[in-house]
């Protein structure tokens, strides 16, 4: 049994070597972060800061060190409210920490008055406030503090938290949103080769937390789950620890635990029309469903690598089914990482240069009717399994207008013809339908729940 | 491919290992493309390679014997290919092939004294442009320079023979297989399952087979939304549904149909196998395949999920590499002998564990294997797939 794939091209008798590979170069983290698309904050702060930050007792985050002549660093923050949610066309930061509940009560007041607890929680995290007004370590003596610390003295380092609402909670029988649900709003189908955990899949809600501190992001999450014990319980988690997309243009490309370039095609934050026709919900005729105009799909799958099999995969195979080259993440077909990669180009044999079962070929626009969506995953390793093979990959996050015309088809050639996928295997499966931003005063999914 | 040095629990040079050496100050500079740039003669065994439209300019254009490794970068507007010929232009001993505008990639050959010939085929077009290239006598002890034709064709009729020989009994063991699944003699067919199914595990990743793989041994979980599942292991499910929930068995006539078709795809192959030669290359990928599925569907209890007789797969999978890696060995051994040696104790290593799992005349159960016990296969498995990861790159025929 193999998975379903044609192995590799059969190699001529040569090897390229991977000394590109020996080369550092990964920029190091301190390069200067995109100013954030929204312009409020951001010129120069990478994680570096972090140190800056505790050296100059910093105060929750909320002023600047004030040492020495040069202008101080200027912490990285996002506003919460806007337009559409912050933590989709942000510049990806470096780490992220994900959960998703499943709600617990059948009340649809006490969930919208979650909600609304949340959404005032995530207004002040995300500007480097604490969780609560009274603040971590102040308040009546006898009581516990509203929030639980762990960030005093942190930046929010670029923290943003958005939220989605799974399919399950619009079923019959919960909250009597039925009528509300759009009808792409489903669970997705099984793709070949999906080992999925339902333990690690699926839920009500999610809260999507990323920053450029991994402490901070825990902290958003610990913060929020505390703020819904009674109404929600926690159904999983993920970690993820190194951004595997770039969406804005400035950005470096990074890296997945393949040693590849992630992110050269992606969406970027500077690209209002395709963040207008693929990743943005659109205007519907039908007021029930309104809700989600301006809003988007999260679809997140929990993407196991082999990564033992891969790394004794040559050279030639590992870029054979990529469809990009390892150095410099170029297209088989010739240039540099941004070039076009011309689909036409044969070589020798008349094979394409940019093989048929490649990822890149496979998932490009070209090949699937014109669509593009937004990446926005993460590297993650959860320890080994029982036979000594580390559980890592890729915590694959895309948004979406649509997961029904953008996700579902992808996929499913993916899953049937990748040669990339031969070295994956899908362990977790959610999709979230992610309300548009809201104002101040408002708060997220008040339009189903108010 | 950097060297691994320990896992062995020998030091393995292979002829790339050259490649740990760039670490020295002149290769770190980066060329546009990506690929390590030689500096000024700190390693004159690594040279570059500028294949523009109009010129081939190798630096330097000598080199002393050894393994050289030319970084290729192509500033032409087209594809190009770069070969480097022996002294009568007419082997190739080494190439780069394919090369897109922009791009860089390195070519490692193992070089005697004596006159080469380097030639860039700006769009892959005519006899291309051709400079000579001498490699000067360093001392260095190589392999002997004789070629390895016959080596290769030892390895490759030998390989063939034995695939040949695989369908041929596969044909045979599923005819007697089928015979008792369909006389309903159920128990028969069980035990017959694993064992026609050896002569298919030795083989499956040949690539010539590929669509055949799909057709006669697709998991369930590999399926498409809407595809018909045929081959081995709807069959399998109907003889061991006990895990599956709410199973259906299948009716007399479509166990018919099913057996049918798995006869059909079985006799497809056979013919083909009759027909087919495997380069040494495709003997060496199949190779190194088998202990890659070894690891990700055998070890893991994957493959035969109803039935739970991986463990006979994971010795037909041994088996397998075992022949082609037979094939191969002469030349393997005169080209990295370390690394013959390497293939030799860990595939006894393997063999070991799994003789302490045989029951009857076959293997135990999966579930029966204890964590601890499946921990040291998993282990074996993947000692002994990182020295056949070097497989192709030391069976080369040139
Ligand atoms: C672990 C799994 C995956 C790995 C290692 C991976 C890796 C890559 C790499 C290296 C690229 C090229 C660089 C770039 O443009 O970002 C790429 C592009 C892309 N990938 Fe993936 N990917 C994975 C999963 C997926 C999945 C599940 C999907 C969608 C269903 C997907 C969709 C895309 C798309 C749309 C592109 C851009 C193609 C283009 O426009 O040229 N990838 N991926």
């Amino acid at each position: 049994m193999r998975r379903r794939l044609a192995p590799a091209g059969q190699p001529p008798p040569t090897t390229a070597d991977s000394a590109a590979l020996l080369k550092p170069d990964r920029e190091s983290g301190g390069t200067a972060r995109a100013v954030s698309r929204r312009g409020l904050l951001g010129a120069g702060v990478g994680a570096a800061s972090l140190g800056a930050a505790f050296a100059g007792g910093m105060g929750l985050g909320r002023s600047n060190t004030t040492s020495g002549t040069e202008a101080p660093p200027v912490p990285l923050q996002y506003p919460f409210y806007g337009e559409h949610q912050a933590g989709i066309s942000t510049p990806a930061q470096d780490r992220l920490h994900f959960a998703a509940f499943d709600v617990t009560t059948s009340s649809k007041a006490e969930l919208g008055a979650l909600l609304k607890n949340w959404t005032s929680a995530a207004a002040r995290l995300t500007q480097g406030l604490p969780a609560g007004v009274v603040g971590p370590t102040s308040g009546d003596y006898d009581a516990p503090p509203d929030d639980t610390g762990e960030a005093i003295g942190l930046p929010p380092a670029g923290l943003t938290l958005t939220f989605g609402f799974g399919p399950s909670l619009f079923e019959a029988d919960r909250f009597g949103l039925e009528s509300r649900r759009p009808a792409s709003l489903q669970q997705l189908p099984h793709f070949p080769g999906d080992l999925l955990d339902p333990r690690r899949s699926g839920g009500d809600l999610c809260v999507q937390a990323c920053s450029d501190d991994p402490q901070i992001a825990m902290h958003a999450v610990r913060n929020l789950a505390r703020i819904g014990f009674g109404t929600v319980s926690l159904r999983w988690t993920q970690f993820g620890f190194g951004r595997t997309s770039s969406t804005a243009s400035g950005q470096v490309t990074p890296r997945n635990l393949f040693g590849l370039k992630d992110g050269t095609a992606n969406i970027k934050s500077d690209e209002p029309t395709y963040l207008n026709d693929h990743v943005w919900v659109k205007r519907t005729p039908d007021p029930a469903k309104a809700w989600l105009v301006g809003g988007s799909y999260l679809v997140a799958r929990r993407i196991n690598m082999n990564i033992e099999t891969w790394d004794r995969q040559s050279l030639r195979e590992q870029e054979r089914v990529t469809g990009r080259s390892k150095a410099e993440g170029a297209p088989m077909s010739g240039g540099t990482e941004f070039s076009e990669p011309d689909f036409n180009l044969t070589g020798r044999s008349g094979e394409p240069l940019i093989a048929d079962d490649s990822h890149v070929r496979l998932a490009h626009p070209d090949q699937n009717s014109g669509i593009r969506m937004l990446r926005r995953g993460y590297n993650f390793v959860d320890g080994n399994d029982p036979l000594g093979r580390l559980d890592a990959g890729l915590f694959f996050i895309t948004f979406v207008t649509d997961p029904v015309t953008h996700f579902i088809p992808m996929q499913a050639r993916l899953s049937q013809h990748d040669g990339l996928h031969k070295y994956l295997q899908h362990t977790a499966s959610a999709v979230f339908a992610v309300p548009p931003g809201v104002a101040e005063g408002e708060f997220v999914g008040q339009a189903l729940f108010a | 491919m950097p060297v691994r040095l320990t896992g062995y629990g020998l030091l393995v040079v292979v002829p790339a290992s050259l490649l740990l050496m760039p670490l020295t100050a002149g290769c770190t500079g980066s060329s546009r493309s990506g690929a390590a740039t030689p500096g000024s003669g700190t390693d004159s065994r690594h040279l570059t390679v500028r294949a523009t439209d109009a010129a081939c300019t190798v630096t330097p254009d000598s080199a002393p014997s050894g393994s050289l490794r030319f970084t290729v970068t192509n500033a032409s507007s087209s594809v190009t290919e770069f070969l480097l010929l022996d002294q009568d232009q007419l082997r190739i001993v080494g190439k780069v092939e394919d090369l897109g505008p922009g791009l860089a990639r390195d070519l490692v050959v193992t070089a005697a004294p004596g006159a080469y010939f380097s030639v860039c085929k700006p769009g892959l077009a005519g006899v291309g442009i051709r400079a000579p290239f001498s490699v000067s006598d360093s001392g260095t002890s190589l392999a002997p320079a004789a070629s390895n034709a016959d080596l290769v064709n030892a390895a490759t009729t030998s390989y063939a023979a034995y695939v040949e020989r695989q369908t041929d009994q596969l044909m045979a063991g599923t005819a007697e297989f089928m015979a008792a699944y369909l006389a309903g003699r159920d128990d028969q067919a069980r035990a017959l399952y694993p064992k026609a199914r050896t002569h298919w595990e030795r083989i499956e990743t040949l690539e010539r087979f590929a669509d055949l793989d799909a057709r006669m041994d697709l998991p369930e979980a590999e399926l498409a939304h809407g595809e018909l599942w045929t081959g081995w292991h709807r069959l399998e499910k109907d003889l061991w549904p006990a895990r599956a929930r709410g199973y259906q068995r299948l009716s007399k006539t479509d166990r018919r149909l099913y057996a049918e078709d798995l006869a059909e795809a079985t006799e497809q192959l056979q013919t083909r196998a009759r027909t087919t030669r495997y380069t040494t290359a495709q003997i060496a990928n199949a190779t190194k395949e088998l202990m890659e599925e070894a690891a990700t569907a055998k070890v893991t209890g994957r493959a035969e999920y109803w039935s739970r007789t991986d463990l006979w797969d994971l010795q037909a999978n041994l088996d397998g590499a075992r022949a082609g890696y037979e094939a191969l060995r002469p030349l393997v051994r005169r080209q990295d002998p370390n690394l013959a040696a390497a293939i030799d104790t860990k595939m006894a290593a393997l063999q070991k564990l799994l003789d302490r799992q045989r029951k009857g005349d076959g293997f135990a159960s999966y579930d029966s294997v204890s964590e601890d016990g499946l921990r040291q296969l998993s282990d074996a498995v993947n000692g002994l797939s990182e020295p056949l990861s070097q497989l192709t790159a030391a069976s080369r025929e040139g």
